[in-house]
């Protein structure tokens, strides 16, 4: 795990943090997450469990690279920008930049409040009643990143490109026809 | 839902955290609380069950917050997201 994130660190210019003990705790965790779900979800963040729901946060999760840059660290601050390893500049916790409707997905399963007509009115006022909540649907698509042509399949396209490191607005979705010969 | 207490000198706040057992940022929390002797309560929400997911999202949201960890809840008013050790250490006073 750690040779990993040494070498990941290496190849996207950024460092591990200088604290030794905080960084055990979070090598600790992802090997926890990874013996947990099969995967090394973010130890700081909750996952579902669900590869498809958990992707965008897998360590390095999406949000790392631009996080180091605006931040100084990634989310967990397993990773960290070459200031805030030499001890220059002092971390603190960041703001969150996966989106809501993904933080979401790990809460309740359950039920969920649907605002609906009653039968015995014709007023049309609404009143919430708690419905069975439908698991998230996952579509996958495939999409390329324009600018080095890398290719991928997800829900949605990577934040930033892996290869390139372009925008996620670089990327377009692929559609593919397939054809069997008669 | 279970939840851990752990025993302090220092019980004048009611100081309950909602964590995640493998967050380093929620140990370190729980760390400086003990170093401090702060009687405190938490609960892992990643080892708990979908249904109670759910309630402790709704308790977060009613109390105005999100769902990022570690969230500390001071005397059940003050809500602090993260490991902020100024804004914890100025709500409970040491």
């Amino acid at each position: 795990m750690r040779q990993r994130a040494e070498a990941d660190a290496r190849t996207n210019g950024c460092f591990l943090s200088p604290d030794s003990q905080f960084l055990n705790d979070l090598f600790e965790g992802l090997k926890k997450n990874e013996e947990r779900y099969g995967y090394p979800a973010c130890p700081c963040r909750l996952a579902t469990g669900k590869f498809e729901l958990d992707r965008d946060i897998i360590c390095p999760c999406d949000y790392r690279d631009p996080d180091v840059k605006e931040h100084g660290c990634c989310y967990c601050a397993l990773y960290v920008r070459k200031d805030v390893s030499e001890g220059k500049t002092s971390i603190g916790p960041i703001p969150e930049r996966r989106p809501k409707e993904k933080l979401d997905r790990a809460y309740g399963t359950s039920m969920r409040k649907m605002k609906v007509s009653p039968p015995s009115t014709t007023s049309g006022t609404k009143t919430e009643v708690a419905v069975p909540r439908e698991p998230p649907q996952i579509n996958l698509k495939m999409w390329y990143c324009r600018q080095c042509g890398y290719v991928c399949y997800r829900e949605d396209p990577p934040y930033i490109c892996p290869i390139c490191k372009a925008k996620k607005e670089m990327f377009t979705e692929l559609s593919t026809t397939l054809t069997t010969q008669q | 839902m279970k939840s851990v207490k752990v025993t302090g000198k220092n019980s004048k706040h009611e100081v309950f955290l909602y964590t995640l057992s493998t967050c380093a940022w929620c140990k370190l929390t729980k760390k400086f609380l003990t170093d401090n002797k702060i009687e405190y309560e938490y609960v892992d929400v990643d080892l708990c069950s979908d249904k109670d997911r759910d309630i402790i999202r709704k308790d977060i949201e009613s109390r105005g917050g999100e769902p990022r960890y570690p969230i500390i809840i001071i005397d059940d008013k003050i809500l602090i997201h993260g490991f902020r050790k100024d804004k914890i250490t100025e709500a409970l006073g040491i």
